[in-house]
């Protein structure tokens, strides 16, 4: 496994990096251009479902006006009236009023790990979350119906025409490194991942990791030279960290060797957790010491 | 704690972390902050799942200082800590918390208030020549309207839509177009009426004010093509010595809804004069300014076409004077202007 699979580079190419005015450099991740077109199938789905809803129950309130049979046309038009407005905020204002919550996110946004946020270190503002969405008429909708006019043949070269300059705003996102759609570029936002991440346990305070404990099985207590412990660097650790963190059998079997194999050791079996805990304990209690001299070791080859 | 209740008031305490039996100096730095960082995440859940009322106090007074101490402890962290899931949950945590602390500082309600208390005012007031370019684009459409009608009355037929073109055709009678300008003998189906009308338009404002991404262009066109229809039934009134009358019919909601409709081709304008002429700003920049300024008459521009659907299903067809029209429309043009000229001229705070 090398640091620079095409996953990882696809990954670190959505990477920005923010300052907090308090000075401390963030690492942002752009969403990615998946999550962003399931977040907003989602939302459809909620808005038309909620638009059935409302109008099946207006109908349905209506006609059983309309079977009381006294003087109520004033009622079922009050009702119609209701239907218009409701139809009209929902597809209108759906977006703008969960965006304006603390989550910045409507809940096809939420369910997908998405959120928008302002371009840079600005404050998110109101009126930035309307400008964004008042621009998805001509991103959308318009060139959806426009690209179905044109691959119906009515219109001629005309249609076409514009079906492709509309298609220019549909397709805007793709073509800009911060994958900014129209409605972004105008508000000033980008769309970005929200990452809400439980605190592991710490690694060293349990296990054969403390420096004066053993192994719970045998009894041993594995202790690397410093010789043994300059082979690996910062991305072996982490790799390490996450194996120790999943815990699964055949993975801590297998690292094991490797290590061992690395070492010239011969590796046992039945006390490989014992094994990995010591030695991920040893080479960072030795690499965070050399980091505090200012001395890093990205990886093995470093 | 794998599974936390965000209804609860209290989070529960975890037993105190065995800080000394941790081997390394950066896990028993972790160890002593980390209580900080797990209130930090305690009150962030409770603000992003909207029980920001049910806070007490002291919560919302320590989000600051938990805020930074979390971002301070992710700068340590970053220069003495290996632990690879520690930097992220802090990197998390800290983005969280910034998207807070920095997040819009008002909910629905404040920014409504703000909004209707000045801040529409200033954002029309500052896309003034904007509003002048639209204006004369729209005095130019309503002239060629009423010269290209009158030169040839196919021209009539090309402009009106079919809606219009029912009996106000050219040729009609004195009697047939009074009629059209006439009045119905109860307000049935008016609301509705009403109802459908703010729909239609306002969704036709939302594309004028979007068009003008594409610099401006398409709004002005669609500005000339909104006017150029209303010169065209100008020129078919007037043939007929009913200018008077026409105007009247029109101004009840006209000048609520052929004001929204500037307001929108000019917020629309205003985003694509200033990608064209972004000056020394980035175009980025320039286009943010611009779209946010824009998305605040936007909002107006829909309150006042909810406003002009009610004038116009229930004010024109229930005022029948032409006086009283007259009357009703020119105080609701006076209205405008006093409050788009009089309100929020206090200096605007700027937000960092």
């Amino acid at each position: 496994m090398s640091a620079a699979t095409p996953w990882k580079q696809r990954e670190n190419k959505r990477k920005r990096m923010l300052v907090t005015p308090e000075g401390v450099s963030l690492p942002v991740t752009l969403a990615p251009l998946g999550s962003r077109a399931g977040a907003i199938i989602l939302d459809y789905i909620i808005i038309n479902t909620a638009v059935i809803v409302v109008t099946l129950l207006l109908a349905w309130l209506g006609i059983s006006v309309m079977d009381a049979e006294s003087s109520n046309s004033q009622v079922v038009e009050f009702i119609a009236v209701l239907w218009i407005i409701a139809v009209f905020l929902a597809y209108n204002f759906y977006f703008i009023f969960f965006e304006m919550g603390a989550r910045g996110a409507t809940p096809g946004k939420r369910a997908t790990g998405i959120r928008v946020a302002a371009h840079g270190t600005q404050r998110l503002t109101s009126e930035a979350i309307i400008a964004r969405n008042l621009m998805r008429q001509i991103e959308l909708f318009v060139p959806i119906s426009f690209i179905f006019t044109a691959s119906a043949g009515e219109g001629g070269m005309a249609s076409l025409a514009a079906a492709a300059w509309f298609a220019v705003f549909l397709l805007f996102p793709v073509f800009n490194r911060d994958n900014l759609r129209a409605g972004d570029l105008v508000a000033g936002t980008w769309v970005i991942e929200a990452p809400r991440r439980k605190l592991a346990e710490a690694l060293s305070a349990a296990g054969a990791a403390s420096h004066t404990a053993t192994s719970g099985i045998t009894g041993t207590r594995y202790t690397f030279d410093d010789d043994d412990l300059m082979v690996y660097g910062e991305f072996e650790l982490q790799t390490l960290e996450r194996v120790l963190r999943d815990d699964r059998p055949e993975a801590l079997e297998a690292v094991q060797e490797t290590i061992c194999r690395k070492l010239g050791w011969n590796a046992g079996s039945g006390d490989e957790r014992a094994f990995l805990e010591a030695f991920y304990a040893q080479l960072r209690a030795k690499l965070e010491r050399d980091m505090r001299f200012g001395k890093r070791k990205a990886d093995k080859h470093a | 704690m794998a599974i936390s209740n965000p209804f609860a008031r209290k989070t529960e305490v975890a037993p105190p972390p065995d800080i000394e039996a941790a081997a390394l100096r950066s896990d028993r730095f972790r160890l002593e902050r980390e209580d900080e960082w797990k209130r930090l995440d305690a009150i962030l859940r409770r603000m992003e799942g909207g029980f920001m009322r049910k806070m007490p106090d002291e919560d919302v007074l320590a989000l600051p200082t938990l805020y930074r101490t979390a971002a301070s402890s992710l700068a340590v962290a970053r220069e003495t800590s290996l632990d690879a899931s520690v930097i992220e949950y802090l990197e998390a945590l800290v983005q969280r918390a910034w998207f807070q602390v920095y997040g819009p500082r008002t909910g629905f309600i404040g920014w409504l208030r703000e909004f209707l208390g000045g801040g529409w005012s200033r954002s029309v007031r500052e896309i003034w020549l904007e509003i002048c370019i639209g204006f004369a684009v729209m005095v130019a459409g309503a002239v060629v309207g009423w010269i290209l009608s009158a030169r040839d009355t196919e021209w009539y037929y090309a402009l009106v839509p079919g809606q219009f073109a029912d009996s106000r055709v050219p040729g009609a009678t004195r009697e047939q177009l009074l009629e059209t300008l006439g009045t119905q003998e109860n307000a049935d189906g008016l609301s509705y009426f009403g109802a459908s009308l703010f729909s239609n338009n306002a969704q036709v404002a939302i594309l004028a004010f979007a068009l003008g991404f594409a610099f401006g262009i398409p709004s002005l066109m669609l500005l000339v093509h909104n006017l150029a229809v209303l010169g065209a039934m100008l020129w078919l009134f007037s043939s007929q010595g009913l200018t008077t009358e026409f105007a009247a019919w029109l101004s009840i909601h006209g000048t609520t809804e052929i004001l929204a409709i500037l307001l929108s081709g000019a917020a629309g304008m205003h985003i694509g004069r200033s990608m064209a002429f972004p000056g020394n700003r980035s175009i980025m920049a320039a286009a943010a300014t611009s779209g946010r300024r824009g998305a605040q008459v936007m909002i107006g521009v829909i309150f006042m076409m909810i406003l002009a659907g009610l004038l116009e299903s229930f004010g024109r067809e229930l005022i029948r004077d032409t006086a009283m029209r007259f009357t009703v429309g020119g105080g609701m043009l006076l209205f405008w202007l006093l409050y788009f000229a009089g309100l929020g001229r206090r200096p605007r705070i700027e937000t960092p």
